[in-house]
């Protein structure tokens, strides 16, 4: 395999208090793919993908060791926080656009970045909201509040905003299991479009979800990866019992 | 079987007639209290519009137009120490403060703050502010005392509003790189804002009702020169630092010690009329600011 490395991890323990949620995972997320994240609830997934940005930060009583490195560089030290939170976005379960319009919504993140000029603010959100294919659904009322949007269109919102920002990787934590299956078939192949130019790390508790649009599928399970291996393989011959106890629906 | 379902016949029949009974008596209390309030207001209304003449407007010493400016310029005084300090208290409650022993002791702090008899309150306000500074009774003094009443209202309703939230607002702005400050002030306090908004209402509303805070603070009398605009001066009706009765405190002198004016009883009506529309006005003029705002802000 030559392919480009995005996040390598190596060794990585995670503790809320004294429950350990992440058992030494190491795993090597490529470049420009899409690799998804599965397994059971509480399995240790979504918090492997928050510790990927950081946002654990917030969390009380939240203790991490191991490596982590986005392109090389030690995310979990000594990386500025929020440097790597620009360069990793994350896309939530809830759509949340913030109670603004829709313009706004997406200019947030270039604005906190201090881009104030009008005109490149008008670029920046026309191209986010025609990345997201949301542009000409939209263009006539980019000026009302963002609420007024159906959840799929409030998804593919925040996707906007996140990419408004352009990071490298998109981090998604089951960005479509709110949504109803047309809004989730709209981004999913929105995501799969997305993957292409953008390295993207998809928490989804939907089997059929991982296998359409990843190429890569990570089985976690009471904290450890049990299996990383190519879609494909993985849910053909998975090459553990307990990845093919979870595919084959065995346990819950 | 059949016991079963005149069982069943008879519990239905018994909820229903519980929700009809409960529902005539919801109603009755909602009616209750509208009707007692719309009652007052009106009689308050017509108690002193109905014995008005054109002197009560004026600044003499029938007329109530110093008191009307002493309160409207008081409130405005108090509103300016205790919106800052007690939205920022309620930042900090939401956002900052570790749930801890020092929480609780802050929370317990700003609740009996806010059971506080007034009447204590402006007793302690005449001892720091005018005793211990040696000023004689005046407006800083009397919107200072106000504040410590007002400000657990608007330090509440600020916690409760950010803290009422959807996660998904802080969560989202956080994961684009901004500053947890950042987060609140361009996210969550304009999110927040029409909540925050009800404290200051409710603040303000204790401002322009408040009397025996203002007893010993801003004092029982006031002389304002409308020509005197040297703030120096203590008859410019600018002047922080001035004696300026409030409308709610000229109303409880005219009823007592001013009794001895003939008009004391008119004045007194009047001043309660106007004390109540000033209330609503503010109510009015505050909520369709704030409604103009949003609306600007959502680009409807």
């Amino acid at each position: 395999m030559s392919e480009t490395v995005k996040i390598h991890v190596r060794d990585l323990d995670f503790w809320y208090g004294s429950f350990q949620a992440l058992k030494k995972i190491s795993l090597d997320i490529p470049a420009n793919e899409i690799t998804a994240l599965i397994g059971p609830s509480g399995c240790g997934k979504s918090t492997f993908l928050n510790t990927l940005n950081r946002m654990n930060d917030f969390v009380r009583g939240a203790r991490v060791e191991g490596t982590a490195e986005l392109d090389g560089a030690d995310l979990l030290h000594g990386m500025d926080p929020m440097i790597l939170r620009k360069r990793a976005g994350m896309v939530f379960q809830q759509p949340s656009p913030f109670p603004m319009s829709i313009y706004d919504n997406v200019a947030y993140g270039p604005r906190i970045n201090g881009i104030h000029d009008r005109a490149a603010l008008d670029e920046i959100v026309e191209h986010s909201l025609d990345q997201v294919g949301l542009l000409s659904e939209v263009k006539d009322r980019l000026k009302k509040d963002a609420r007024g949007l159906s959840g799929g269109q409030q998804q593919r919102l925040c996707i906007a905003r996140t990419i408004a920002v352009e990071p490298e990787v998109l981090l998604m934590d089951e960005p479509t299991s709110a949504l109803d299956p047309i809004a989730t078939a709209r981004i999913e192949e929105l995501i799969l479009e997305l993957g292409r130019s953008y390295t993207i790390v998809i928490v989804t508790h939907n089997m059929q979800q991982a296998s359409r649009i990843s190429s890569r599928t990570a089985f976690f399970y009471l904290g450890e990866l049990i299996e990383f291996s190519p879609t494909e393989k993985l849910f053909a011959t998975p090459a553990q019992k307990k990845t093919e106890e979870y595919i084959t629906g065995h346990f819950s | 079987m059949k016991n079963a379902a005149e069982q069943q016949r008879r519990v239905i029949r018994s909820a229903r007639a519980a929700d009809r009974a409960m529902t005539v008596a919801l109603c009755a209390a909602g009616i209750t209290a509208l009707g007692l309030l719309i009652a007052l207001t009106a009689h308050i209304l017509y108690q002193g519009f109905s014995g008005f003449y054109p002197d009560l407007l004026s600044a003499g010493s029938n007329g109530i137009l110093d008191q009307l400016f002493n309160t409207i310029y008081l409130v405005f005084l108090s509103l300016l120490v205790s919106v800052p300090i007690g939205i920022g208290a309620g930042i900090y409650l939401a956002e900052y403060a570790k749930p801890g022993r020092m929480l609780s002791l802050i929370r317990i702090s700003i609740e009996s703050l806010s059971s506080l008899p007034s009447i204590v309150v402006g007793l302690f306000g005449y001892l720091v502010f005018i005793l211990m500074t040696g000023m004689k009774w005046n407006l800083m003094a009397g919107a200072l005392s106000v504040s410590i009443l007002s400000l657990p209202l608007i330090t509440t309703e600020t916690e409760n509003a950010l803290r009422g939230l959807p996660p998904g607002y802080k969560e989202g702005s956080l994961a684009l790189g901004a500053t947890h400050w950042t987060t609140i002030v361009r996210v969550m306090v304009p999110a927040a804002f029409p909540q925050i908004l009800t404290g200051i209402i409710m603040a303000a509303g204790r401002g322009f009702g408040e009397a025996a805070a203002l007893l010993y603070t801003a004092g029982q009398s006031t002389r304002i020169n409308w020509s005197q605009w040297n703030l120096a001066s203590p008859a410019c009706p600018l002047n922080p630092f001035r004696p300026g009765e409030t409308l709610a405190l000229h109303i409880w002198v005219m009823r007592t010690e001013g009794s001895l004016n003939p008009n004391a009883t008119e004045i007194a009506a009047f001043s309660s009329a106007v004390l109540v529309l000033l209330a609503l006005v503010f109510s009015l003029v505050t909520r369709s600011i704030a409604s103009s705002y949003a609306r600007r802000r959502n680009g409807e």
